[in-house]
């Protein structure tokens, strides 16, 4: 048998439900795991170890009274943007730094009552900006597959702690790509949901209309159990869709047979990685040798995806980070003089440059006379983004595309030209301002050993067919199998 | 040169509901500091506003007795700026499509009827409040009031003086009483004025520069602060110089405008739609529903009152001012027929009391003075004779004190009027005798001195004579 801290979600809820192992094994083997890898990697924020073992105790017992379910007992972790009551939430922020969350985001309390054990808040872009986790003021998340690259971002911590198997499971958000840019570079899988589809409650909002909460895990039925915790409706959130959800992991007799995939053109642009090309074609391959029929179609707004979320995204975060000011929690600058001064000081020492960077953006973009030319022509091609994919879903089932332009990058090799660490996100961020759900899942490995991601769009709140189609194609290929040498 | 003035009005009306705008807190006034509070109205990270539906209906309530034309669908917006008490740096505003369109409000002036219409009714949250000086060097911040429901009622700049000005205010107050969607205390803060005002030749077709007026917590303010910008800004003209737009704050201690911020200071709000709520989507046929149950307005009941009870178009204003008022001379007027003299006795010594004792601090006037029913009663009294005119005040005086019966009183006290032939005569005969002189000098032709003895005969019955007896008995005996 495998070693405990390996196992996929489905795999350890079996053995937990046999009775052959228990929760609080489980949880000692991957806080065991932790120990070793995280000096290494650095993709927590925050360990919650007696928290953790606590909780395992009280699945096991739970499970002794006859509560069953997927997730009970199983060692999860959290993004450091989700409010977990009475742990330290800090968006990675130094204007967090002391912030202990007095109350449970949707999210959290959700897989609470189903069981999950969450051992600790994972490292992340400073408020979910950015796309290698460099931009934390806390560390550097490395890639596990490489510790001299980057593991993406913004939830980096998120899928290098599940690459490392320092968790079975975890929770990412996605804004602009971030749960699946992160996903593809450390060859893990993850979902973006539906915009509505799970509820942003208790997650710091970096750019409302965008963000959305999504689970990272090794495996697509993984992926989907961690789906069904935490989607549904949420009367704390008005942009939570109140419609049912269905069983998402219920994948088994999946079959792609006669799935109409699409794969814009677009999305294969000059100067992109040869080795990803190669490897997201031959995904497109194995669809169709699943009996898939795959088209060539055109998104013929997506090149100007990128200009309109910079704009949508900062335009919302100058608003939505407003409210850290030093008056109510986190970080005060001492001994100023006076309330402008305060204020003054206290953001200019609480933010880092990315976040001051698209405060300013933002903030220009809304000002009296720029408003019509930047934030209201933004959304007019949000507009025409969005209608870009329904005329594709008209007749198409899905969207196929690679989920990154390259694989992992150097740490650092970015850090200084934002523009180049935007261009990441290419592949990701239309489908952010189009509201769909999407997936990413290890499609190759580079000749460096590096992962690649194949990213799968769906129609609004057809989660279940990108999970199916993501499944058919995990179980004809072999990469689940293979994981970073630690 | 002659000028007149342009008066345009912002009213921000706290709305009664039960809980907040966004959220669950209770929305009531006077709690201990932020003890009305959740993450959702402190703003923490990650709380989000879910919309009260009641707030939602109030203001459609007072869209609809304005006349507004109400939107099927409206948005939220964010305004963003940074204070102490806006514990997100923004206000969820409505800014482009607001809730209510068009409408006016019927005011009196000097000229006769006018109506001023009305711009818009949007809905928004009410900020928290600072406190300063109470701790030494350090500011405090209660945010109990954070997330209150507002409406903002902006007036077209249709009025030409502070009267009209304040009628307009009083008038609008009292539609939003009775409708019972605002409390209108304007020193508590739940009605709150700004005033644009500029001056133009008289006649002119354009605008003057407009100067904003803010920090104006009475009718009374409102009234002084419009009155001396108008001198202020003509005394600028007249003498050559250029108005500049600006906002001003009034102090009432000196009774003049300050300039607080011009133009170039101006904050820009940075307006965009709200990202964490829907359009505001309103059903016509819940609209319809709302129309129906409006209840009858002050001008409604104005008309009514003279109709029904005959009373003078004065009385009846007075009266349907407050809804608690007109409430009140209905309840007597129901036990009593005379509705003048109810009317009299309400406007005069009731509501001489309710303000001095300044029990006109909510709502509705819940302590009154009287009981209504005592009132009739008491009226009652005087209409059978058993007690006059002048006995009334010191039986009311006892009701105030008391709380007790009009009819209990006059037997405790023994007030009862003395209207029998036999004690009257016994008086005068008395009266007349201890002041010979006086009569002679009456019958020689001194007319003044009958009101001589009225007092001195009042004043030997313990004032208990019925005055008309007491006068026919006193002029038959004097000219027998």
């Amino acid at each position: 048998m495998r070693a405990l801290h390996q196992l996929s979600i489905e795999q350890a809820a079996g053995l937990l439900a046999a009775g052959e192992i228990s929760a609080v094994e489980l949880t000692r083997a991957v806080l065991d795991r932790i120990r070793t890898t995280e000096p290494l990697v650095h993709a927590f924020i925050t360990l919650t170890e007696e928290d953790a073992l606590a909780q395992a105790r009280q699945a096991d017992e739970r499970r002794s009274r006859g509560f069953a379910g997927a997730l009970l007992g199983i060692p999860i972790a959290i993004k450091d943007v989700i409010l977990t009551k009475g742990v330290r939430t800090t968006a990675g922020s130094k204007i967090l730094g002391n912030f202990v969350a007095p109350y449970d985001a949707t999210v959290t309390r959700r897989l609470r009552e189903a069981g999950a054990v969450c051992v600790g808040k994972l490292n992340c872009d400073e408020f979910a900006m950015g796309s290698s986790t460099e931009n934390s003021a806390y560390a550097v998340t490395r890639n596990p597959w490489d510790l001299e690259r980057v593991p993406g971002g913004s939830s980096g911590g998120s899928a290098a702690a599940v690459a490392a198997q320092q968790c079975l499971g975890a929770l990412g958000t996605d804004t602009g790509g971030s749960i699946r840019q992160p996903a593809s570079f450390c060859g893990v899988v993850g979902i973006k949901p539906t915009y509505g589809r799970v509820s942003r409650y208790g997650v710091v909002a970096y750019a409302s209309s965008l963000d959305q909460v999504g689970p990272m895990a090794r495996t697509v039925t993984g992926c989907a159990l961690l789906l069904g915790a935490i989607a549904g409706h949420d009367p704390h959130d008005s942009t939570s869709v109140d419609r049912g959800v269905p069983d998402y992991a219920a994948l088994g007799t999946a079959s792609i047979r006669g799935l109409r995939v699409a794969i814009p053109r677009e999305y294969f642009v000059e100067g992109m990685d040869p080795e990803v090309e190669r490897a997201v074609r031959d995904g497109i391959d194995v669809l169709q040798s699943l009996g898939a029929q795959v088209t060539p179609v055109s998104l013929p707004h997506t090149a100007y995806a990128i200009p309109a979320y910079y704009v949508i995204a900062t335009a919302e975060a100058s608003s939505n980070l407003a409210r850290y000011d030093g008056i109510k929690y986190g970080l005060r600058a001492a001994e100023s003089e006076g309330l402008l001064a305060m204020y003054m000081r206290t953001r200019a020492a609480g933010f880092g440059t990315e976040v001051k960077r698209r405060i300013m953006l933002g903030t220009y973009a809304l000002s009296a006379g720029y408003y019509d030319a930047y934030y209201l022509k933004a959304q007019q091609v949000r507009t025409l983004i969005r209608r870009d994919f329904a005329d594709v879903f008209t007749a198409h089932d899905v969207i196929v595309t690679p989920t990154a332009p390259t694989p992992a990058f150097r740490v650092g090799e970015k850090t200084s030209d934002p523009l180049q660490m935007y261009l990441s996100d290419i592949f990701t961020i239309s489908i952010n301002l189009a509201g769909l759900p999407a997936l990413s899942l290890p499609c190759g490995i580079t000749s460096n050993g590096l992962p690649i991601g194949l990213q799968i769009v769906g129609r609004p709140f057809e989660e279940p067919r990108v999970l199916e189609t993501a499944y058919a194609y995990e179980q004809a290929s072999a990469w689940r199998q293979r994981w970073p040498d630690l | 040169m002659e000028y007149e003035a342009v008066i345009g009005l912002e009213v921000h009306a706290e709305l009664l509901t039960q809980s907040k705008v966004f959220c669950g807190c209770s929305a009531s006034f006077g709690a201990p500091p932020n003890q009305h509070t959740c993450p959702v109205c402190l703003g923490m990270p990650g709380a989000l506003p879910v919309l009260n539906r009641r707030a939602v209906e109030f203001a459609v309530r007072a869209g609809l007795a304005a006349g507004c034309r109400i939107a099927a669908e409206s948005r939220w917006a964010r305004k963003n700026y940074f204070y102490p008490d806006l514990p997100k740096g923004y206000q969820i505003s409505q800014y482009e499509l607001p809730l209510c369109l068009g409408g006016a409000i019927d005011i009196e002036t000097v000229d006769g009827a006018k109506a001023v219409r009305l711009t818009r009714i949007h809905m928004e949250e009410d900020t928290g409040k600072n406190l300063h000086d109470a701790h030494g060097d350090a500011s405090l911040v209660d945010f109990n009031r954070c997330g209150v429901p507002l409406m903002e009622i902006v007036s077209e700049p249709d009025m030409r003086s502070p009267q009209e000005a304040g009628a307009y205010l009083r008038k609008l107050r009292a539609i939003l009483q009775y409708l019972e969607v605002c409390d209108g205390n304007m020193e508590e803060g739940s009605f709150r004025c700004d005033a644009n005002v500029s001056v133009r030749p008289r006649g002119a077709a354009e605008l003057g520069t407009k100067v904003e007026i803010k920090n104006m917590n009475s009718f009374r303010n409102v009234e002084r602060a419009i009155e001396y910008e108008i001198k202020r800004q003509v005394d600028v003209l007249r003498d050559g110089g250029t108005l500049v737009q600006e906002t001003r704050l009034w102090d009432p201690e000196r009774e003049v405008t300050r300039s607080m911020r011009s133009k170039e200071f101006a904050h820009d709000y940075r307006y965009f739609p709200e990202p964490d709520l829907l359009p505001l989507l309103v059903d016509p046929d819940w609209v319809e529903q709302i129309r129906r149950t409006l209840p009858e307005l002050p001008d409604a009941r104005r008309a009514r009152i003279v109709r029904e009870h005959g009373l003078p178009a004065y009385d009846a204003e007075v009266l349907t001012m407050r809804k608690d008022l007109a409430d009140y001379f209905e309840a007597a007027v129901r036990q009593h027929h005379n509705a003048k003299a109810v009317s009299n006795w309400v406007m005069g010594d009731v509501l001489r009391l309710v303000r001095e004792r300044k029990l006109d601090d909510a709502l509705v006037i819940t302590r009154w003075p009287v009981a209504p029913e005592h009132l009739a009663a008491m009226l009652a009294l005087v209409d059978e004779g058993v007690i006059s005119g002048k006995i009334a005040k010191e039986v009311f005086e006892a009701m105030v004190e008391s709380g007790k019966p009009p009819r209990q009183i006059v037997e405790e006290r023994g007030l009862v009027q003395i209207s029998d032939d036999g004690p009257i005569l016994a008086a005068i005969e008395q009266v007349l005798a201890a002041n010979a002189e006086k009569v002679a000098e009456y019958r020689g032709g001194k007319d003044k001195l009958f009101g001589f003895f009225v007092g001195q005969i009042m004043r030997a019955t313990e004032g208990k004579a019925n005055p008309q007896k007491l006068n026919d008995l006193l002029r038959a005996r004097l000219a027998g």
